[in-house]
C-alpha cells in the first residue's frame, strides 16, 4: 500500500479551468479538467506550474479537494495577500484558462474506504481542503466526525455542504460570536466530549496552519491516541 | 514546452539569486514546519544517540556527550520539497564525520531513524566528507521541538525530508533501504538541483 499511488514518473499534464466556484473572500474552488488523469486518494496534493510570458515558471503543492470519484479534480485555494501564486490563482484565474500539474502526491496523509474508521478529522482554516476530500470518500457505513475551526463564519469554506452532513461535522469559531455554533479553540475538552475516543480506535487527520496543528495533535496525545495514528499536514510559518 | 499562464507575472525576478535557488524553488524568510505525525518529545536526560549496524561496536553518545564534541557553525541554503527555499540558514551541530571518526566498515548506505518513527536513508558518502551534521541549534537558539529539537539531521544538498527531525542514530548499511518518505512516492535521493523530488523524477 505504501507509496501505490506513485507509480512511475509524474508527469506535468495540462489541466484547464472547467469552473471557478467562491467559496469565501478569501477562497475559492477550481475545477479543472485533466487529460489523462489517473485519479487520487483522498488527503493527497498536487503540484501546480505556471508559467509567464517571459517563460519565468512558478511551482506550488496544493492539497485535493474533491472527492476520489467526483467527476473532476478540485482545489480550493486561500489567497496568501504576499504570495505569488495564490492571488493568482484566487482572483485572476478564469474558466478557460490552463495550467500544468502533476500528481497526485503524498501517500501517507491519504484515506481510502479499505483503511476502514471511525475517520477523526480536525481542520483549522483551510486544512480542511484534504478533509472534505476525505468525506466525500467515506462510505455512509464509515463513522466519521470533522471538528472545523475557522475565524469567523464567513471565513467557513465548504460551509453548506458541510452543515448538511448534520451530527458528523461540528464546527466552532475561533473570533466570532454566533447564536446555534459553537464559539473556542480546539481544545483538549472538545476532542474528549466532542470526538472518538481511543478506544475506538480512530484514523486520525489533523490539517491546518502549524500552531493549530502543533496544539491539537498534543492535545489528542494527551488523551491516549496512539501517536503513530495521528497523521498531520501543516502549513504556514512558524515565525522564526 | 509549457504553455503561458495567462495573466500570470510571477515575483520579480532579480530579489533572489538564481545559482542559489534550484528549479521549481522560492525562496521564504520563513522557517515552515512539515511533519507526519505529533512532535515527540523526549527529555534530554534520556535522549542517545547511536550509531549502529555495519560497526564492529555500536557508538552511543548521551546529550551531555554529544554537546562536549566539536562543533561546527553551519551557514547553508536549505530546500524543501514543498518548494520554498531558505537561504543562509544558520546552524550549530556536530560534523556526521566527527561521529563516524575512523569507523571501520563495509556500509555504503545509512539510515538515519528518529523518535517518532521516521527514517531517511542516504548513500555514506552523501553524510561524509563535511556534508552533514547532527544539529542542535539554529539561529544561535536551541533548536525548538517542531524544527526537529532537540537534534535533527542536517543534510543542506539534498531536499530538506533527508534532514531528518528528532534524529536518534544512524544504521549503517551494506545495501540500500528506503525510509519513510521514500517509500511514500518521494525520490530515493533527492538532489533539488537535479529536482528529484518523487519517484521516476
Amino acid at each position: 500500500m505504501a507509496g501505490a499511488a506513485v507509480l512511475g514518473r509524474l508527469t506535468w499534464r495540462l489541466a484547464e479551468v472547467a469552473g471557478v466556484v467562491a467559496q469565501t473572500m478569501r477562497t475559492r474552488t477550481l475545477v479543472l479538467e485533466i487529460d489523462g488523469w489517473s485519479g487520487h486518494r483522498a488527503g493527497q496534493h498536487v503540484d501546480i506550474r505556471l508559467t509567464a510570458e517571459d517563460g519565468y515558471q512558478a511551482e506550488r503543492s496544493y492539497s485535493i479537494a474533491s472527492g476520489p470519484d467526483d467527476p473532476r479534480l478540485e482545489l480550493t485555494v486561500e489567497r496568501i495577500d504576499d504570495g505569488e501564486v495564490s492571488p493568482y490563482l484566487v482572483d485572476e484565474v478564469r474558466q478557460g484558462d490552463s495550467f500544468e500539474v502533476r500528481g497526485p502526491i503524498g501517500g501517507y496523509f491519504a484515506w481510502s474506504p479499505d483503511d476502514g474508521g471511525p475517520l477523526l478529522l480536525v481542520a483549522g482554516g483551510s486544512g480542511v481542503v484534504p478533509l472534505r476530500s476525505m468525506l466525500r470518500a467515506r462510505p455512509r457505513d464509515v463513522p466519521a466526525k470533522l471538528i472545523y475551526s475557522a475565524r469567523t463564519h464567513d471565513d467557513l469554506i465548504y460551509r453548506d455542504e458541510l452543515s448538511a452532513l448534520g451530527d458528523d461535522v461540528l464546527l466552532t469559531l475561533t473570533r466570532e460570536q454566533r447564536e446555534g455554533v459553537r464559539a473556542g479553540r480546539v481544545d483538549e475538552d472538545l476532542l474528549r466530549d466532542e470526538t472518538f475516543a481511543p478506544d475506538e480506535d480512530p484514523r486520525v487527520f489533523v490539517c491546518g496552519p502549524t500552531s493549530f496543528v502543533e496544539s491539537v495533535a498534543s492535545a489528542l496525545v494527551e488523551l491516549g491516541h496512539a501517536p503513530e495514528r495521528i497523521r498531520t499536514e501543516r502549513f504556514g510559518p512558524t515565525g522564526r | 514546452m509549457s504553455p503561458v499562464s495567462r495573466g500570470f507575472r510571477g515575483r520579480s525576478r532579480s530579489d533572489a539569486p538564481r545559482d542559489r535557488v534550484p528549479p521549481g524553488q522560492y525562496v521564504t524568510d520563513d522557517f515552515p514546519v512539515l511533519s507526519a505525525g505529533p512532535t515527540p518529545h523526549t527529555p534530554l536526560d534520556e535522549w542517545t544517540f547511536t550509531i549502529a549496524g555495519e560497526i564492529d561496536e555500536p557508538r552511543r553518545w548521551t546529550w551531555d556527550e554529544l554537546r562536549a564534541l566539536p562543533s561546527e557553525q553551519i551557514t547553508k541554503d536549505i530546500h524543501c520539497v514543498t518548494k520554498w527555499s531558505k537561504l543562509d540558514s544558520e546552524w550549530e551541530g556536530v560534523s556526521v564525520d566527527t561521529l563516524l571518526d575512523a569507523v571501520d566498515t563495509e556500509a555504503e548506505h545509512v539510515v538515519a531513524f528518529c523518535d517518532g518513527g521516521y527514517t531517511t536513508n542516504l548513500p555514506l558518502d552523501d553524510v561524509t566528507g563535511g556534508k552533514a551534521w547532527v544539529a542542535f541549534a539554529y539561529g544561535g537558539e536551541p533548536l525548538d521541538p517542531e524544527h526537529g529539537g532537540p537534534a535533527r539531521l542536517l543534510v543542506p544538498h539534498l531536499y530538506f525530508w533527508k534532514s531528518a527531525k528528532w534524529v536518534r542514530g544512524l544504521t549503517l548499511r551494506v545495501d540500500d533501504e528506503p525510509g519513510f518518505w521514500e517509500r511514500y512516492g518521494y525520490h530515493n535521493y533527492g538532489d533539488p538541483w537535479r529536482e528529484q523530488r518523487y519517484w521516476g523524477d
